[in-house]
C-alpha cells in the first residue's frame, strides 16, 4: 500500500466505525457495534505506528499531503479536505490512536452494563476521527473543523448520561467556554487571511518573515501583525486546552464517563492547543509578544491548577486539575521556544495521564461509582494491580529519575526538559525566569497532590465498608430527585454491577490497557528522549517544527548548574515527604485541616472562586440583559412606540369607523388587495404619463 | 430553454386550477376532496422542484449575466422580463425544495379548509418564485407585495390563538416598507425612463439621489430581513403561523430582504451602500447580540428559534455590505443554509407540537427517552444552528465574518460573540426539551417520529450535511455573478 492510501485508511477507519455503530447500532446489537469500532480503532492504531516509524526511519518522505476534496473555495479563501503528514502530525496520530484504541478496549469492561453502549462507542470513534482531521489539517478551515468536531464529541460524551442534570450542565459549559476560545481563534484565522491572502499553512509560513514589521489595525489600535494573529489564535488554544481564565469547563467535564476523561480530557483533545502552537511555530517564532503571553498563561496555569488540586476530594477532579497544570507546562515550554519539549511532554503525558485516569476509573468501578477519596482508603490490599499501575503513573507524573544517569520514568525526561528550557531562556528574560520558578513550585505541588491521591485512596484506614451502604442510599435518593445536584459524586450511573460489597479488581478488558499504558508511563520517556529533544532531534522533526536561527535552548542543557539539574527532584521529594507526613504518618491531619475551613483552604477548595465569579458576571449578566432587551427593548419600547402605539392611536382616532373593523381576516386581506391594486394603478399611471 | 422560468413560476397555478376544477366538478365529498387537494399540491410542487432542478442543472456557471431570459412587451410600456443569475437561481431551487416538504408536513396537522390551504401555498410558491425571476421592477414589486396576501391568510386563518394580532403586526410593518419602496420605484422610473432591472443597474443615479432611494428600499428590505429594530413582527408571526407557514416564512420570505439588498441596493446605489454600511454594520451587530440574548430567555420554542433567525440574518446583512467576495458569497450561502436549517428547526418544533399541542419549553424535558430518532435529528439541526463545521451553518457564518473583518474589524469582533451566544441559547433549548428525565406524565406515551415525518427530514439532513462538507456546490453556481457584483461595487465606490 502506498503511504497515501495508508494514511487515508487510518484517518477514515474511526469514522466508518462511528457511522456503523451510530446509525446501525440498534440493528446489529451492542456487541457487534463495539467490536466494529474497537477493531477499526486498532487498525488505525497499527497504521499510525507504521506511519510514525516509516517516517522517522526515513522509509517515507519526511512530509507529504494527500488532497482528498475541496472544502471552502471562495476567492483567495481556499481550503481542501486533506491529510498532511509530517513528524509533528505523526506523533499526534500515534498518541491519539493508541490512547483511543486502549480506551475503546477499556470501555468494554467499564461500560459493560450501560444500555447506551453502542452510542458510547460511536461517540468515541467520532471523536477520534475529528481529532485525526484536526492533526492532519493542511489549512485553517480543516483545522477549525477538527477543532470544533472534537468539541462536539466532547459535548456529547460529557453529557452521555443525559438523565443527569449535572452532566447536561457540564456539557453545555464545556461547549460554550470552548466557543469563547473559538471566537478568538476565528478572529485569528481572519487576521491571517487578510494579512497573508491565504489560509493554507504551506502558503502562509514562507511569508511570515517578510511580514514581521507589518502594522495591523485591529479594533481601533495598531498592533504588530504576527503578534496579534498569534495572540488571537492562542485564545482558541486556551479554550481547548483549559488554560487560566478558560479552564473552568475541564473539571466539570469529569461528569462524563471515566474512559472519556482519559481519552478526551487528558490525553488528546486538551492537548490540541499545544499541538496548534507547535504547528504554528513558524508564526509564533516571529511573535515575541505572543510568546510571552503564552509563557505567562502557561506558567500561571501550571501553578494555579496545582494549587487547586491540593484541596480537592473527588478523585477525578484531582486528576483533572493535574491535567490542567501539566498543559500549562507544555504551553510555557512552547512559549520559551522549546517546542520539541512541549511535544515531548504532550507525548509522555498522554501515557501517564491516561493511565492515572483509567486507574482512577478502575477504583471508581471497584467502589461502585464512588468518587470521593474520603470514602476510600486502604484499597491497596484489594486492588493490588490497580495500586501498582497508579503508583507507576504517580512516579511518572512527579518526574522521578536521576538526572546524572538519564534514568527515570517518562515524566522525568519531558518535565525536566521543560524546566531546564525555561531556566535557559530565563537567563536573558524575566518572563521565562518566572516560568522556571512557577514550574519548579508546581512540580512540588504536583508531587504533593499526586501522593495525597495515592495515600487517601489506597492507604490508611478503609472507609469504603461503611460508606458503601451510604453511597447506595444516596443513589436511591438521587433517582427520586432527578435534579439533586451533588458536586462530588456521580451516583446516577450505577447500573447494578451484580457483585457484592467488597471492591475487586477490574475485568481483563480494563486491566490490559492499564498494563500497556503503565509500560508507556515507564519507558516512553527514556526511549524517545534522544529523538524528541536530544541531539537527534533535527533528523527526527525534519523541519516540522520551525525555530529561529538564534534559538538554541535545547542545545544548552550540557552546561546547566547542578542546582538547576537537581532542583526538580528535590521539590518532588519534598512534596512526597509532606504528603507522607500529612496523610500517612499523621493520618487524619488532612481532614482536620479541611474541617477548619481556613481562608486559604476554602480559597483552594473553591477553585479560587472562578465559577462563582463567572456565574455572577456572565450567566446572570446574560439573563438580566436578555430579559431587559426582551421585555423593555422589544415589548415596551419597540412594540409600544411602534405597532401597538400606532394601533392605539388609530383606535382612538378611528372610533367612528370602528364598525369597519370586523375582525375577519379576509376583510383585511381584501382591503389589502384593494390597496395594492390602487397603488399599482397609480404606478402604471405615473409610468405612462 | 426559453420559457422555463415562466413555466416554473406559474406551474403551481396549474395545480391551483386542478384543485379548483376538482372542487367545481367533484361530488362534494369534503374528505375526498381534501385528500385530492393534498395529492395535487404535492404533485405540483414536486413538478416545480423538477423544473427548478433542471434550471440549475442547465445553468451556465461561467456567465455573469442573466440566463433563460424572457422579454416581451406587456402593456403601457411595461415589459414582462424574466431571468435568473447566480444570485437568484438558487433561491428558486430553495423555494421549490422547501414547498413539497411543507405540503407533506401539513398532511395531517391541517384538517380544516384543506383545499384553501393548499391553494394558498401554491399561490405563494408561484409568487415567491416570481420574485426571484422578475427582471422588471414593477413586475418584481407585484410579486414582492403579492406574496404577502397568501402569507397573511395562512397566518390569519390557520394560525394560533393570537393570529389576528400577529397578522396585523406583520401587515403594518410590511406596509411601512412597501409604501416607501413604491415611491422610490416610481421616482426611479420617472428619472431613468425604464423599469427594466438590467437597465436600471447600468443607469448611474446621482449620489444625492442614491441616498434617498437607498433609504426607501432599505425600509422595505430591513423589515423583510428583519433587521433590528423592525424585527418584532417576526416572533409573533412565527408563533401564530402553522408549522409549514413558519418554514416558508423563515426559509424563504426572510431571504427576499437579503436578495433585495444584493439585487437593488448594492448594484444600483453603490455609493449610498458604501455610505450607509456603518449603519448596517451597527444594526447587524446589535441584532446579533441583542436577539441572541433575547432568544436565550424565551419560554416558547418557536419564539426562541424566531429570535435566533434574526441573529442569523444579522450575519447576512454584515456579509452583503462588506462589499467583498467572501462577504457576498457567505451572505448568499448563509441565506440558503438558514433556509434549510431554520425550516428544519421549525419542523422539529412541529413534531412535538402535533403530539402535545404546546410549544412551552418547560412542559417538555427528557423526550430523548421516548423519541431517540427525534433527538438525533433535532441535535443535528441544533448543531447546524450553532454553526458547527460540517454543517452548512458554519460556512456562511465564517465567510460573512471574514468578509466583515475585511471591511472593518470592530463589527467582526462583536459579531463573533454571536457564535458563543448561539451555542448558549440553542444548546439550552435542546437540553430543556430533549435531555433530562422524563417527569411530565403527559409525555409518558409520546411516540417517536413516524415514517412520514422521517421522510420530511431526510432531504433537509442531506442538504445540511452535503452543503456543510461540499459548499462548493453552491459557490460554483454563485461565483461568477457575485464576483461581478463585487467588481462593479468596487469600481463604483473606488474601494
Amino acid at each position: 500500500m502506498s503511504p497515501q492510501l495508508i494514511v487515508t485508511v487510518l484517518v477514515f477507519a474511526p469514522l466508518l466505525g462511528a457511522l456503523v455503530a451510530g446509525l446501525f447500532g440498534k440493528k446489529i446489537g451492542d456487541i457487534p457495534a463495539m467490536a466494529v469500532t474497537t477493531g477499526l480503532l486498532f487498525v488505525a492504531c497499527a497504521l499510525a505506528w507504521l506511519t510514525f516509524t516509516s517516517l522517522i526511519w526515513g522509509a517515507w518522505p519526511g512530509h507529504f499531503t494527500v488532497a482528498l476534496a475541496p472544502f471552502i473555495d471562495v476567492g483567495a479563501f481556499q481550503s481542501a479536505w486533506s491529510i498532511r503528514i509530517d513528524t509533528l502530525s505523526a506523533v499526534m496520530l500515534v498518541v491519539v490512536t493508541s490512547v483511543s484504541a486502549l480506551v475503546h478496549l477499556y470501555s468494554w469492561g467499564y461500560m459493560a452494563d450501560d444500555p447506551g453502549r453502542a452510542r458510547f462507542f460511536a461517540y468515541l470513534s467520532l471523536f477520534t476521527f475529528a481529532m485525526l482531521a484536526l492533526v492532519t489539517a493542511a489549512d485553517f478551515m480543516q483545522l477549525f473543523f477538527g477543532w470544533e468536531g472534537v468539541g462536539l464529541a466532547s459535548y456529547l460524551l460529557i453529557g452521555f448520561w443525559h438523565h443527569k442534570d449535572t452532566a447536561n450542565a457540564a456539557s453545555i459549559k464545556a461547549f460554550v467556554v470552548n466557543r469563547v476560545g473559538d471566537a478568538g481563534f476565528a478572529l485569528g484565522i481572519m487576521t491571517v487571511f487578510w494579512a497573508f491572502g491565504t489560509i493554507r499553512f504551506a502558503e502562509i509560513f514562507p511569508q511570515v518573515a517578510s511580514h514581521v514589521h507589518v502594522a495591523w489595525s485591529f479594533a481601533g489600535h495598531d498592533f504588530k501583525l504576527v503578534d496579534l494573529a498569534c495572540c488571537l489564535l492562542f485564545i482558541g488554544a486556551m479554550g481547548k486546552s483549559a488554560q487560566f481564565f478558560l479552564h473552568t469547563w475541564l473539571p466539570d467535564a469529569m461528569e462524563g464517563p471515566t474512559p472519556v476523561s482519559a481519552l478526551i480530557h487528558a490525553a488528546t483533545m486538551v492537548t490540541a492547543g499545544v499541538y496548534m502552537v507547535c504547528l504554528l511555530s513558524p508564526l509564533f517564532e516571529y511573535a515575541p509578544v505572543a510568546k510571552e503571553v503564552v509563557t505567562i498563561v502557561g506558567a500561571v496555569t501550571a501553578l494555579f491548577a496545582a494549587t487547586v488540586g491540593l484541596a480537592q476530594n473527588d478523585i477525578k477532579r484531582v486528576v483533572a486539575y493535574s491535567t490542567c497544570s501539566q498543559l500549562g507546562y507544555m504551553f510555557f515550554a512552547a512559549g520559551v521556544g522549546a517546542y520539541p519539549a512541549a511535544m515531548f511532554h504532550l507525548f509522555t503525558h498522554a501515557f501517564f495521564k491516561a493511565l492515572l485516569f483509567l486507574g482512577a476509573g478502575a477504583v471508581i468501578h471497584a467502589v461502585h461509582h464512588e468518587q470521593d477519596m474520603r470514602k476510600m482508603g486502604g484499597l491497596w490490599k484489594v486492588l493490588p494491580l490497580t495500586y501498582a499501575v497508579m503508583l507507576i503513573g504517580t512516579i511518572s507524573i512527579t518526574g522521578v529519575g536521576l538526572p546524572g544517569l538519564d534514568l527515570g520514568f517518562s515524566g522525568f525526561f519531558s518535565k525536566d526538559a521543560i524546566i531546564n528550557a525555561a531556566y535557559v531562556a530565563g537567563r536573558t528574560d524575566g518572563i521565562s525566569n518566572f516560568a522556571f520558578i512557577a514550574g519548579l513550585i508546581a512540580a512540588g505541588l504536583t508531587s504533593f497532590y499526586s501522593w495525597r491521591l495515592i495515600f487517601m485512596t489506597f492507604h490508611g484506614r478503609a472507609k469504603w465498608d461503611h460508606s458503601h451502604a451510604a453511597a447506595h442510599d444516596d443513589h436511591v435518593h438521587d433517582d427520586a430527585h432527578a435534579h439533586a445536584a451533588d458536586d462530588h459524586a456521580a451516583h446516577g450511573d450505577d447500573h447494578g454491577h451484580g457483585h457484592g460489597g467488597t471492591p475487586h479488581e477490574a475485568p481483563w478488558p480494563m486491566r490490559g490497557p492499564l498494563l500497556l499504558l503503565a509500560l508507556g508511563a515507564i519507558a516512553a520517556g527514556g526511549v524517545f528522549a534522544e529523538v524528541f529533544v536530544g541531539p537527534e532531534r533535527l533528523a527526527f522533526w525534519r523541519g516540522a517544527i520551525f525555530t529561529l536561527a538564534g534559538n538554541h535552548i535545547l542545545d544548552s542543557f550540557e552546561h546547566l548548574p547542578p542546582a538547576v539539574v537537581w532542583a526538580p527532584l528535590t521539590v518532588t521529594a519534598l512534596g512526597f515527604a509532606v504528603a507522607w507526613y500529612v496523610y500517612v504518618l499523621r493520618e487524619g491531619m488532612g481532614a482536620r485541616i479541611a474541617a477548619r475551613k481556613g481562608i486559604l483552604w476554602s480559597f483552594l477548595y473553591n477553585k479560587w472562586y472562578f465559577d462563582e465569579l463567572y456565574d455572577v458576571i456572565f450567566v446572570r449578566g446574560a439573563k438580566i440583559l436578555g430579559d431587559l432587551f426582551w421585555k423593555v427593548g422589544d415589548k415596551a419600547l419597540i412594540d409600544g412606540l411602534g405597532p401597538d402605539g400606532v394601533s392605539q392611536v388609530s383606535m382612538v382616532v378611528g372610533k367612528a369607523t370602528a364598525r369597519a373593523q370586523t375582525g375577519y381576516v379576509y376583510h383585511y386581506a381584501f382591503v389589502m388587495l384593494l390597496g395594492i391594486a390602487g397603488l399599482l394603478s397609480f404606478a402604471l399611471w405615473a409610468f405612462t404619463r | 430553454m426559453t420559457g422555463i422560468l415562466s413555466l416554473t413560476t406559474f406551474a403551481p397555478l396549474l395545480g391551483v386550477a386542478a384543485i379548483l376544477m376538482l372542487r367545481v366538478f367533484g361530488k362534494g365529498d369534503e374528505a375526498r376532496a381534501s385528500n385530492a387537494a393534498r395529492w395535487i399540491a404535492l404533485a405540483t410542487t414536486l413538478a416545480t422542484l423538477a423544473l427548478s432542478v433542471l434550471i440549475v442543472a442547465s445553468f451556465d456557471r461561467g456567465q455573469t449575466g442573466f440566463q433563460f431570459t424572457e422579454d416581451s412587451p406587456w402593456f403601457s410600456g411595461l415589459h414582462y422580463h424574466m431571468g435568473v443569475d447566480g444570485i437568484s437561481v438558487l433561491f428558486v431551487l430553495l423555494t421549490a425544495f422547501l414547498m413539497p416538504i411543507c405540503i407533506v408536513a401539513s398532511w395531517k396537522s391541517i384538517e380544516t379548509r384543506v383545499i384553501e390551504y393548499m391553494i394558498a401555498f401554491l399561490v405563494l410558491e408561484s409568487l415567491v418564485i416570481g420574485v426571484f425571476c422578475a427582471l422588471d421592477l414593477l413586475v418584481f414589486y407585484m410579486f414582492f407585495e403579492g406574496q404577502l396576501i397568501p402569507m397573511f391568510l395562512i397566518i390569519g386563518i390557520w394560525g394560533g390563538k393570537n393570529r389576528v394580532y400577529a397578522a396585523f403586526k406583520f401587515f403594518l410593518y410590511t406596509l411601512l416598507g412597501s409604501v416607501l419602496m413604491l415611491a422610490a420605484i416610481l421616482y426611479m422610473i420617472s428619472v431613468a425612463h425604464t423599469s427594466d432591472i438590467v437597465a436600471l443597474t447600468n443607469y448611474h443615479f446621482e449620489a444625492g439621489t442614491q441616498t434617498w432611494l437607498w433609504l426607501a428600499f432599505f425600509a422595505s428590505f430591513a423589515v423583510k430581513m428583519p433587521m433590528w429594530p423592525v424585527h418584532t413582527w417576526l416572533p409573533d408571526a412565527h408563533v401564530e403561523a402553522p408549522t409549514a407557514g413558519s418554514v416558508i416564512l423563515a426559509g424563504i420570505l426572510l431571504k427576499m430582504g437579503g436578495y433585495g439588498f444584493m439585487r437593488f441596493s448594492l448594484p444600483m446605489f453603490p455609493l449610498a451602500s458604501a455610505q450607509f454600511s456603518p449603519l448596517i454594520f451597527a444594526l447587524s451587530v446589535i441584532a446579533i447580540v441583542y436577539t441572541s440574548l433575547v432568544a436565550f430567555r424565551q419560554t416558547d420554542m418557536k419564539k426562541l428559534i424566531a429570535y435566533s433567525s434574526v441573529a442569523h440574518m444579522g450575519f447576512v446583512t454584515l456579509g452583503i455590505f462588506s462589499g467583498n467576495l467572501q462577504g457576498e458569497q457567505g451572505a448568499l450561502f448563509q441565506m440558503l443554509s438558514h433556509g434549510v436549517i431554520s425550516g428544519a428547526l421549525f419542523l422539529c418544533v412541529g413534531v412535538v407540537y402535533d403530539r402535545i399541542h404546546t410549544r412551552e419549553i418547560a412542559f417538555y424535558g427528557g423526550v430523548v427517552n421516548r423519541m431517540p430518532i427525534y433527538a438525533a435529528v433535532f441535535m443535528l439541526f441544533t448543531m447546524g444552528n450553532v454553526g458547527l463545521p460540517g454543517t452548512s451553518g458554519f460556512v456562511g457564518e465564517i465567510l460573512t465574518l471574514t468578509g466583515t473583518y475585511g471591511a472593518s474589524t470592530w463589527p467582526a469582533i462583536i459579531a463573533s460573540s454571536g457564535v458563543i451566544l448561539s451555542a448558549v441559547y440553542a444548546l439550552s433549548l435542546y437540553r430543556r426539551v430533549v435531555f433530562g428525565q422524563l417527569t411530565n406524565p403527559a409525555l409518558a406515551t409520546i411516540a417517536d417520529m413516524d415514517s412520514r415525518e422521517i421522510l420530511i427530514f431526510v432531504p433537509l439532513i442531506i442538504a445540511t450535511l452535503v452543503l456543510g462538507f461540499q459548499p462548493g456546490l453552491v459557490f460554483q453556481v454563485t461565483n461568477a455573478s457575485t464576483a461581478h457584483l463585487v467588481d462593479a461595487f468596487r469600481a463604483a465606490t473606488g474601494r
